[in-house]
């Protein structure tokens, strides 16, 4: 029996198709794992489970009924719960008090009588939270369990897991599995995202896999294997006709020795990571999102704080000797070369500043070169022009503030700005998040020509098919580490995939010596 | 002994002046908004209890002292609370900003206010201000018997009703927001929005109620210092908004626990009226001893940021609108 069914669910965000005609069920009493890369629609089509999006075409079955889920209250109402990745808990409240955050307002706030009730449920699934014990105070796995908690609270008898071990280390990770299971023997349904292969293999029954918001199919996890999996998750290689061109005069430009970070929440996000940049190439980086891309490059800038140990050599065009950059501040590292342009989540949170010009914003990397404690906006404008004109910007004129830009115009700005002070490194991240096609071969060429001029670029990206295309190595992260460098030109799209989430113990492919 | 008697009544009536504008703003900020209109919603209080009044007391002869009360209260919770209705239509379903809204609303409560007030002054005619006396009086009974028994009467029981009425207020509030659900879920519009939206709390009709009633709380400061503190009079010389200002500050000083304020307010008082019972001082140095409450106000945030305790911050959302997170 069917504990919820899709039926042609079709989401829309403004252009961009984050579901289109998904249709498939969950049965009764079951763990499904909901497997897809970054952007295929996994959270949004749950979302519309927990009734915080409604769906634009379709229509949701639970229990083989027709229904409409408007809110959260509807969906806790047909016992769907959900815990979010990002998780909503109140900080300074105890664990106590979350439980019946929005529950019954008119009931007494008796303290006592909601510890007995989780003491009840964590008897029952072999929990343990404290119920006076403060959020803040609570380690990220506490707070999941609390999250958990706070939903079977509620009554739910479906449960759904957004990405629930990303934030988990593997032997927290086996006790909310235990956990799961016994959920699973006390007749609640599972539904848990994720895009870890062996986690999959380990705790689903069966896998719903979807591709670029399109539903793909449903396997019984027994029947699966990992390879079978990455080919249905990424799919068949796409030619896309990006320029290649030859590498020519290939010259060593950083050495990156036993990196390791560690993130404000204690967390070890890179793990010893060692690859070199060379000019004249443009290094591919590829990750599910949130296993280092972001801090591996901020590491590079001088933005990121590096542990003890490990080094990063800077290999001057005309230096003799290489220059150590690890501990130097990220403007004397700009300094040297290497630039950062770097395109995050929001495009206008970090790099440019929504509310100025471009010509304003040309200025934000080198303001102190005015004449005294004035600022000269003179070379600034010119420059403004100058790439308004060549990358065919589209914007009224050079002061208008680049928050009114396009997202593809605003990102023209900020590569043009980094590649107008012709760094000898140029590191983008998430380049052609958002664009549209055209805008984002614009992009491609930009980086090409860099290449062509010697630069050594590094590009990290989501799609596969472009890494492919564009790169002439491509390095994969997974959990942190550098799982291979890969070479572009012969890598399979599948084997990408699959370094993506799994640790290959053996090096092979070139890589560093 | 009696000076000490003389300084801690002082303390009391200027301490409940503020301590009424302190809950209001309180409840407020609870759920997540910085209302800076706390001095122009305690003058909309004052001059709407003072010209509603003023139309009863010269409409009748014989002005029933209940019902001239009970306008006063309710005309001022009216007014005020239509200011805090601005205020909220503003932040919540306009989603302007916080700040900007609140200082607009202190300029036009004062100006509204001292408008009608001096219109009032003008009405009573030439040579004379305005004055309700009834009502006034009807404010400032208190327990007939013990209020001058002895030290302990005069101490605690020598007051008009709304001393009282704030304390009552203030613990009520401190009940509602830490050990009833609802408190539990204005207090989660306040830290995180995202969250009680999730739970199934509607964030706006929160917001507004809370800061409506807040401003009501707010606005019996006002009422309090015109039918009390001045004796149902008008004055234009600002010092509601400067007592307004010292209302917000308490907020702070109590790290946004109601009952906090009760005792602080009254500190307040004391701290404020101290210069005058300090013997050798001169209008100078009397300047700087008015200002020990935002000097003390200014110590506990140190002290606050220092223990970095994560109970004594302000709400996490003060001061942010809502937006239901859009891709």
């Amino acid at each position: 029996m069917a504990a919820i069914t899709f039926e042609h669910i079709s989401k829309r965000f403004g252009s961009v198709n984050a579901n289109s005609d998904v249709s498939f069920s969950v049965n009764k009493g079951e763990i499904l794992a909901l497997l897809g890369e970054n952007g295929s629609g996994k959270t949004t089509l749950m979302n519309m489970l927990s009734g915080i999006y409604y769906p634009d075409e379709g229509r949701i079955l639970v229990d083989d009924k027709p229904v409409s889920i408007r809110g959260p209250r509807d969906a806790y109402a047909l016992g769907i719960g959900m815990v979010h990745q990002h998780f909503k808990l109140v900080d300074v409240f105890t664990a106590a008090e979350n439980l019946v955050v929005g529950l019954d307002p008119d009931k007494k706030l008796d303290r006592k009588a909601i510890a007995a009730d989780i003491k009840e449920i964590c008897d029952k699934y072999q929990f343990d939270v404290n119920p006076d014990k403060k959020v803040y105070d609570m380690s990220v796995s506490e707070k999941q369990t609390l999250e958990i908690v706070k939903v079977l609270y509620r009554g739910a008898n479906i449960l759904i897991l957004d990405e629930p071990t990303a934030v988990l280390t593997p032997q927290e990770t086996e006790r909310l599995f235990r956990v799961l299971r016994n959920m699973k023997q006390d007749g609640k349904t599972v539904i848990i995202i994720t895009h870890k292969l062996h986690e999959v293999l380990s705790i689903s029954d069966r896998v719903a896999i979807l591709r670029k918001g399109e539903y793909i199919e449903t396997v019984d996890t027994a029947d699966a294997t990992e390879e079978k999996l990455t080919e249905l998750m990424v799919g068949k290689k796409v030619d896309l006709e990006i320029e290649r061109p030859e590498v020519k005069d290939k010259k060593l430009r950083l050495e990156i020795r036993n990196i390791n970070c560690i993130n404000s929440e204690g967390v070890k996000i890179l793990k010893d990571i060692s690859f070199d940049v060379y000019g004249g190439e443009i290094l591919g980086i590829a990750g599910i999102s949130g296993n280092g891309q972001k801090e591996l490059l901020e590491a590079i800038a001088g933005l990121e704080q590096i542990e003890e140990g490990g080094s990063i050599k800077y290999h001057a065009p005309d230096a003799k000797e290489a220059v150590e950059m690890k501990g130097m501040t990220p403007r004397h590292i700009r300094e040297l070369g290497v630039h950062l342009s770097f395109v995050p989540e929001d495009r206008l949170g970090m790099g440019l500043v929504g509310s100025m010009g471009m010509t304003e914003n040309m200025m934000l990397k080198d303001y102190s070169k005015g004449r005294g404690v004035f600022t000269s906006k003179k070379a600034p404008r010119e420059l403004a022009e100058k790439i308004k004109e060549e990358l065919e910007v589209v914007t009224p004129g050079v002061t208008t503030p680049v928050r009114r830009l396009s997202g593809g115009n605003v990102q023209k700005v900020l590569v043009g700005r980094e590649i107008a002070a012709s760094p000898t490194v140029l590191m983008t991240a998430y380049a052609v998040r958002g664009l549209d096609i055209n805008t984002s071969y614009t992009i491609y060429h930009l980086l090409n020509e860099q290449k062509k001029k010697g630069v050594a670029v590094i590009y990290v990206g989501e799609d596969l098919d472009v890494l492919l295309a564009l790169c002439d190595r491509i390095l994969v992260l997974c959990g942190g580490q550098a799982n291979g460098i890969l070479d572009g030109h012969t890598a399979d799209k599948q084997e990408v995939g699959r370094r993506m989430s799994v640790i290959v113990e053996e090096k092979d492919g070139e890589g560093h010596e | 002994m009696n000076s000490f008697i003389t300084l801690f009544q002082a303390a009391i009536a200027f301490g409940t002046v503020i301590l009424f504008g302190c809950v209001g703003e309180i409840l407020t900020e609870r759920a997540g908004n910085l209302n800076l209109g706390v001095p122009g919603i305690m003058y909309l209080g004052g001059i709407a209890s003072l010209a509603s009044v003023f139309i009863y007391e010269g409409s009748t002869d014989s002005p029933s002292k209940i019902l001239c009360v009970i306008i006063a209260m309710v005309s001022a919770f009216i007014a005020s609370a239509l200011g805090g209705l601005i205020y909220a239509f503003l932040t919540i379903s306009l989603k302007a900003n916080q700040n900007v809204c609140g200082l607009t609303l202190t300029i036009f409560g004062g100006g509204v206010a001292n408008f009608f007030g001096g219109s009032l002054n003008t009405l009573a005619g030439r040579f004379e201000a305005v004055s309700v006396p009834v009502t006034s009086a009807a404010f400032r009974t208190n327990i007939p018997g013990i209020s001058n028994a002895g030290t302990i009467g005069k101490l605690f029981f020598s007051y008009g009703f709304m001393v009282y009425l704030a304390i009552a207020i203030a613990i009520i509030v401190h009940i509602f927001l830490h050990h009833t659900r609802r408190g539990l879920n204005l207090r989660t519009v306040g830290e995180s929005p995202q969250t009680a939206d999730a739970a199934g709390i509607n964030v706006d009709r929160n917001k507004y109620l809370a800061i409506c009633i807040g401003a009501g709380i707010s606005g019996f400061g006002g009422v309090y210092y015109v039918m009390d503190y001045i004796k149902g009079t008008w004055a234009n010389d600002g010092s509601i908004e400067k007592l307004g200002w010292l209302a917000v500050a308490l907020v702070i000083f109590t790290t946004w626990k109601s009952s906090h304020a009760v005792w602080g307010s009254y500190l307040f008082g004391l701290l404020y009226w101290m210069y005058y019972y300090i013997p050798g001082l001169t209008r100078r140095s009397q300047e700087l001893f008015k200002m020990l409450p935002y000097v003390v106000t200014l110590l506990v945030l140190i002290v606050n940021s220092l223990r970095s305790g994560k109970d004594k911050q302000p709400p996490k959302s003060l001061g942010l609108a809502y937006f239901r997170e859009e891709r």
